[in-house]
């Protein structure tokens, strides 16, 4: 596996370079603006780790995961970079929770200083604990709450939201809607206990109620098998029985093994919102508004399949890094992350309005997608919340909640 | 001063022996597919005709010949007549044409390709592609200089206005302003160009008088109670005399009154909601503006710098032109 994972990272930088070097002769013709020349290398690392196949086929993995994201970043930022004088060059590397470290070190050692990380909490605190005093991390994958609390790190810029930023954005609009009372249903896996943890949270600072909980053990087996959906018709909803009266069915399932077989199998006639139903996330091939249109354009044109969260973050881990570089003139780390969390920052992320950092635990202000797989259902924060200082912060850890001081 | 104004106009208006004129303003309706018809005089909806898919850029020939419809999702620039709405051929256009600005003489026509990286260049008589020029990612505004030298293009992810001489069609200078640059306006007298930014929330003045291209100030926007975010500027229109700029403000459903010699703001006006584009009636008395999300378009009273009616036109009102005299 790690051989094979080797292989394609191998080919893809190359593909990156060779697509790099091709944009850089059909716009030779352009006009340039005089500026010093700056040469800014990122280094993106995913961790890829064991796993079942995922509930549905359309979430199926692909080789080219987050990378293909880092490409189509790249490629917007030397766009802009070929008129100031810059260049971008990316390299992409798939590794195992077991070398991930190592190939972090072999990165630092041959000079790279920015990254973009896909992975877990454990992988990336070691990258981040182990980086030279000169080095910026772009979390694009873990959602985990300490990470931006106790476990925050100085070099460590979240652009990935928190799960308790994706569990607000889905209360609020429940909130919204007046379906205040929810049963929760979570997974047994760690990270599905810590969703639900993070849905309770959010259900009391909106004044939603859990009217009941319960869970559904990981018991293993397959995912998939075939006339599966007999068993799940008859079994769900039996599991299902004897809720007390409830409007939603919030599901806190991390790890993709029961949260979509929820929606319609539930013995109530209650709709489903978390990890199934109406799902938080930060993009989704079937959004539309705020030019997103283009940007789905773009990446399909690019990688030949949809653009998922992963890949949008990676793009935008190193579109903060591009925005950075032509504001400040520098490819220094240490004055891009000041840039960053400056009040100067501003990013265009199709969102809508402006993306910024939060400067007591480096995450990314953003807003949350609802989506229903098919159609863009809403977006939060909602209207008719409120927040001194922006909506977008009433979206997981305010600063009173972090315990984060790293950044002070 | 306004009376006296008014009186000079009356007698203008008497010697061409015209009566007092009513002008068409036509509305796109991104949503609607369609174009809505106004009366300049009584505002009433005298039409509304199908305009093909996603209608958004809308502009109109300097003598009212004929009427230009970006159709985005047919890829291909759709013309009317103004007086029957009777279509005509269409012109071809790039993928996704966006907004797009007709040179002063009425040819040709210089259209952004918002999902192509491109400004495709039609000559309006032909029907031919002059040219395609590569620029930054996403363009969207146009402009050209009054003496029809310079093209103007934004790029909305780039974030530059480019520079294009309009005769080679080769990118002359770039310049880096804010965020998802929506719009380019210049002054009549050629001396400044207004470049609005939707996200980073400011719209730059840009000197046009060195020798290079330059921004001198960056006009920011602040209004009690709304949310910064929401201030966001995309259409832009300078009066005739460059004494005022009226900037629309997208979601904060307001359009900035800016004083054109100061280039400072000096009010806001409430019109309908996520307000984009703007238009001035040809004797500018009044500026219409499109309100996407309530469906209407709110008449703005230029002199008095006051909001003196909505009226209701098709889905998502995009883009704005009326008919000169």
């Amino acid at each position: 596996m790690a051989a094979e994972n080797g292989f394609w990272s191998s080919l893809f930088n190359l593909r990156l370079r060779a697509r790099a070097a091709l944009m850089g002769a059909a716009l030779a013709s352009l006009a340039t603006l005089p500026a010093a020349a700056q040469e800014v290398r990122t280094a993106v690392i995913r961790v890829d780790y064991p796993s079942l196949l995922p509930l549905s086929r359309l979430d199926l993995p692909t080789e080219d995961r987050g990378f293909a994201g880092a490409t189509l970043g790249t490629e917007d930022n030397a766009t802009t970079g070929r008129f100031m004088g810059q260049t971008h060059e990316t390299v992409t590397v798939a590794t195992t929770p077991e070398d991930a470290l190592a190939e972090f070190q072999r990165l630092t050692d041959e000079g790279y200083r920015l990254f973009v990380i896909l992975a877990r909490e454990a992988e990336l605190l070691a990258m981040a604990d182990a980086a030279p005093g000169d080095a910026l991390l772009f979390n694009s994958r873990s959602g985990a709450r300490s990470l931006r609390s106790e476990e925050c790190r100085a070099n460590l810029l979240h652009v990935a939201p928190s799960d308790a930023m994706r569990a607000d954005a889905v209360t609020q609009f429940l909130v919204w809607k007046k379906w205040t009372n929810l049963f929760l249903v979570h997974g047994s896996n760690p990270e599905d206990v810590a969703l639900a943890d993070a849905y309770r949270a959010s259900a009391r600072k909106f004044g939603a109620r859990i009217v009941g909980e319960r869970e559904f053990t990981d018991t293993g087996g397959s995912r998939v098998s075939d006339s599966g959906h007999v068993l799940v018709q008859r079994q769900l909803p039996v599991f299902m029985q004897n809720t007390p009266r409830h409007d939603v069915v919030l599901a806190a399932d991390a790890t993709d093994y029961f949260a979509e077989y929820l929606p319609y199998n539930t013995w109530e006639a209650a709709p489903v919102a978390g990890s199934a139903g109406l799902v938080p996330v930060t993009w989704a091939p079937t959004h539309e508004s705020w030019g997103a249109t283009q940007l789905n354009t773009r990446f399909e044109k690019l990688a030949n399949r949809p653009m998922r969260d992963e890949d949008y973050q990676t793009w935008l881990a190193l579109r903060v890094i591009g925005e950075a570089v032509t504001r400040t003139g520098s490819a220094d780390p240490g004055e891009l992350r000041a840039y960053a969390l400056g009040d100067e920052f501003t990013l265009a992320a199709f969102k809508g309005e402006p993306v910024t950092f939060r400067k007591w635990n480096g995450q990314m202000r953003q807003p949350i997608l609802l989506t229903n797989g098919r159609m863009t259902v809403s977006v939060s924060p909602q209207d008719g919340f409120l927040h001194q200082r922006t909506l977008l912060d009433s979206l997981g850890l305010d600063e009173p909640e972090s315990a984060c001081t790293a950044f002070e | 001063m306004i009376r006296s104004t008014l009186l000079a106009t009356a007698a203008a208006l008497a010697i061409a022996a015209t009566p007092a004129l009513a002008n068409k303003v036509f509305v796109s309706n991104e949503r609607g597919n369609t174009v809505t018809v106004l009366d300049s005089t009584t505002w009433e909806v005298i039409a509304e005709f199908p305009a093909g898919n996603r209608p958004r850029g809308i502009t109109i020939a300097p003598d009212g010949s004929e009427l230009y419809v970006c159709a985005s999702d047919d890829n291909l620039v759709r013309v009317f007549d103004p007086n029957t709405f009777e279509e005509l051929p269409s012109l071809p256009s790039g993928p996704d044409p966006e907004l797009f600005v007709l040179h002063p003489s009425g040819n040709p026509l210089f259209i952004a390709n918002e999902d192509d990286n491109m400004v495709t260049v039609v000559d309006v008589k032909t029907r031919q592609v002059l040219a395609e020029i590569p620029v930054g990612i996403e363009p969207e505004g146009m402009a050209i200089s009054p003496d029809a030298r310079t093209v103007i293009n934004t790029s909305e992810t780039t974030n530059m206005a480019h520079f294009i001489d309009a005769e080679t069609y080769q990118i002359t200078h770039n310049v880096l302003v804010d965020q998802r640059p929506r719009y380019a306006e210049f002054r009549q007298d050629g001396t400044k160009l207004y470049v609005s930014a939707e996200i980073g929330g400011t719209v730059s003045v840009i000197d046009m008088t060195a020798e290079e291209p330059s921004i001198t100030k960056k006009i920011t926007f602040e209004v009690p109670g709304v949310q910064p975010e929401w201030l966001q500027p995309v259409g832009v229109k300078v009066t005739a005399d460059g004494s005022r700029v009226f900037v629309a403000l997208g979601p904060s459903n307001r359009v900035a009154v800016i004083d054109g010699a100061t280039d400072e703001v000096i009010k806001y006006l409430l019109v309908g909601q996520r307000v984009w584009q703007l238009a001035f009636t040809p004797d500018e008395k009044f500026l219409i503006t499109t309100n996407g999300n309530s469906n209407d378009v709110s008449i703005i009273d230029v002199a008095r710098e006051e909001v003196i009616k909505s009226v209701q036109v098709g889905q998502q009102p995009w883009g704005v032109v009326v008919a000169p005299d």
